[in-house]
């Protein structure tokens, strides 16, 4: 395989103990609380950092210390941007682009150039990075990465940095970008929405460990355990108990302190199971005021609003349930169908929790 | 107006940074990210001279260099030449007295380029050396300037341990500061006032452009 792969662990300073792999062309993202480790292993990559195990990436081995093999950053072609980009002050756009190429220094500064142009920086050449915008360096940057022919592209947090406006055409661009490399890239985040919007892969850290890894949707909406839901920001989560099983239609009965929800049952949840599970706001459907729907039979809720907030188009209604009224169930509704059917703080309504939605844990 | 005087205090100042200021360089680069226990007594020794009596300094240094002490003895049997009373021995008394003038700045320098700079350099595929070249020295260039511009200045200004170590022979170790102090014991007040002059405002000159551009940092 000629993409990336880490399999490194340690005990001091922090303890890591991470094993994966990204291939060619896969934008893996790193997500995880502040201190979880992403950042860490982003430099025992690049060679910054030395712990055990091994790295193989593009075919070379980088560390291996069963075999006292560790590569330095130099002999590593990784391509780093890092966090707050780290620009050489004192050198111009091009100079901070070419530096690193070992080519004689007339085709070094065109190879530059030709970078400088494709992160659409042409003009800026001869400028110092301090009279540059947080969303210029941080293209330079990534110029300056990609100018060593890297074997993987490592990016730090790279729109940490910027405005919200920036970050979003920033992301675009990288999105763009990266269809055109067929490069290993790992990305650092805290971002969920950036992850979700960038990533092939999540790889969900917490500790130094991997909670969970796969694709964007399987990480964000059905987490291995409710430590996994809860980095990921799921609000929904809820603690339950099996209490029927219905193995020929694949379904189960859960008793929550809501009342009893059926969801799909899977293999090793027995009736008695405790279980944690969490549904997203987007498998809450409101039961209409206006045209009273067949729908309403699947796990309905009754409940009263305790708060509404809008954002981009959305409502986000925040539901005490009638029978358990310390809990809050949380649903995205258009901001159309909240208004039309005139959602308040305080107004009762009714919601389904769709089985296909929930989502259940092991305890 | 010992002309002479003026060519050796000079010839030392020059010589002592040509000298000095390359191994300062090398010493604070060595310091600047070494965290270990017994830094603290390594910085201490650097900044030892300043607070020295120029005489304790000198002292020593006629010990340790004698040509009847084992050390001074034998770099007379090995060159011929004894440091005590001497040119040569000037300059390494005075690199010795200088060193926190140039060390301190450089160190101060080297210290504050944020370390992920040097991590980006290695990243962009730059060696040790090149790092050095290219990101390290050229970040710390207002500390070089200040090293070079006090140093000299200082080995300028010394008198103590040049009347300790070199004594006063005119044409070999007879400075500006030290023709001075000759001249007020001979009452010689003209000469001892051009000469004053002289220094203050070379002195002057100096230093005024070490904080002009550390102002500009």
């Amino acid at each position: 395989m000629n993409g990336l792969v880490v399999e490194i662990r340690q005990r001091r300073p922090a303890p890591l103990d991470i094993g994966l792999e990204c291939r060619e062309g896969e934008l893996l993202a790193l997500v995880g609380p502040s201190g979880s480790g992403k950042t860490t292993l982003l430099r025992c990559i690049a060679g910054l950092h030395r712990p055990q195990g091994r790295i193989v990436c593009g075919g070379e081995v980088w560390l291996d210390s069963g075999a006292r093999v560790a590569l330095p950053s130099q002999r590593r072609r990784v391509g780093f941007v890092f966090q707050d980009y780290a620009l050489f002050p004192h050198l111009t756009v091009l100079e901070n682009v070419a530096l690193g190429c070992r080519s004689p220094r007339n085709q070094a500064l065109a190879k530059a150039r030709q970078w400088l142009a494709r992160v659409h920086l042409s003009g800026l050449e001869e400028r110092l990075p301090t009279t540059l915008s947080g969303g210029q360096q941080q293209r330079v940057a990534l110029a300056r990465a990609l100018m060593r022919d890297p074997a993987v592209i490592l990016l730090d947090e790279p729109f940490s940095a910027v405005d919200q406006v920036t970050r979003r055409r920033l992301r675009l661009e990288m999105a763009e970008l990266r269809r055109g490399l067929q490069l290993p890239i790992v990305l650092v985040t805290h971002d969920l929405e950036e992850a979700e919007m960038l990533a092939d892969r999540i790889a969900l850290i917490h500790h130094g460990r991997i909670l969970q890894q796969g694709l964007p949707r399987e990480v964000l909406q059905r987490p291995v355990n409710s430590e996994a839901a809860r980095l990921v920001d799921i609000r929904n989560l809820f603690r339950g108990r099996v209490t029927a099983v219905d193995e020929a239609r694949g379904r189960c009965h859960l008793r929550w302190p809501g009342g009893e929800v059926e969801a799909n049952w899977r293999k090793g949840l027995p009736p008695g199971t405790s279980v944690d599970w969490c549904i997203p706001p987007s498998g809450l459907v409101l039961h209409s005021r206006l045209r009273p729907s067949r729908g309403v039979r699947e796990n309905p809720v009754k409940g009263r609003i305790v708060e509404i907030v809008h954002f981009g188009g959305h409502a986000q209604v925040i539901l005490a349930p009638a029978s358990a009224p310390q809990l809050r169930l949380y649903l995205d509704l258009p901001l159309h169908v909240a208004e039309r059917n005139r959602l308040a703080v305080g107004e009762g309504i009714g919601v389904s929790l769709l089985i296909d939605s929930i989502h259940l844990m092991e305890d | 107006m010992d002309w002479e005087a003026f060519i050796i205090s000079f010839k030392l100042a020059s010589w002592t940074v040509i000298l000095l200021v390359p191994l300062a360089i090398l010493l604070a680069r060595m310091l600047a990210w070494w965290r270990a226990p017994l830094r603290f007594m390594i910085e201490a020794v650097l900044a030892l001279p300043l607070v020295l009596p120029p005489s304790v300094l000198g002292f020593y240094f006629l010990v340790l260099f004698n040509p009847n002490a084992p050390l001074g003895g034998w770099i007379r049997e090995v060159t011929g030449a004894t440091l005590v009373f001497s040119f040569p021995g000037l300059v390494l008394a005075s690199m010795v007295y200088s060193l926190p003038f140039a060390a301190q700045p450089l160190l101060r320098a080297f210290e504050t380029i944020p370390q992920q700079l040097r991590e980006a350099a290695w990243c962009s595929g730059l060696g040790p050396w090149q790092t050095f070249w290219k990101i390290e020295l050229p970040l710390a260039r207002a500390g070089l300037f200040s090293a070079l511009a006090l140093t000299f200045a200082h080995t300028l200004g010394e008198f103590g341990v040049v009347l300790m170590v070199g004594g006063n022979i005119p044409g070999q170790t007879r400075t500006l500061a030290v023709a001075i102090y000759d001249r007020v014991q001979a009452f010689d007040e003209r000469s001892a006032g051009v000469m004053s002059m002289v220094l203050l405002g070379f002195s002057l000159v100096v230093v005024s452009s070490v904080y002009a551009i550390e102002r500009r940092k």
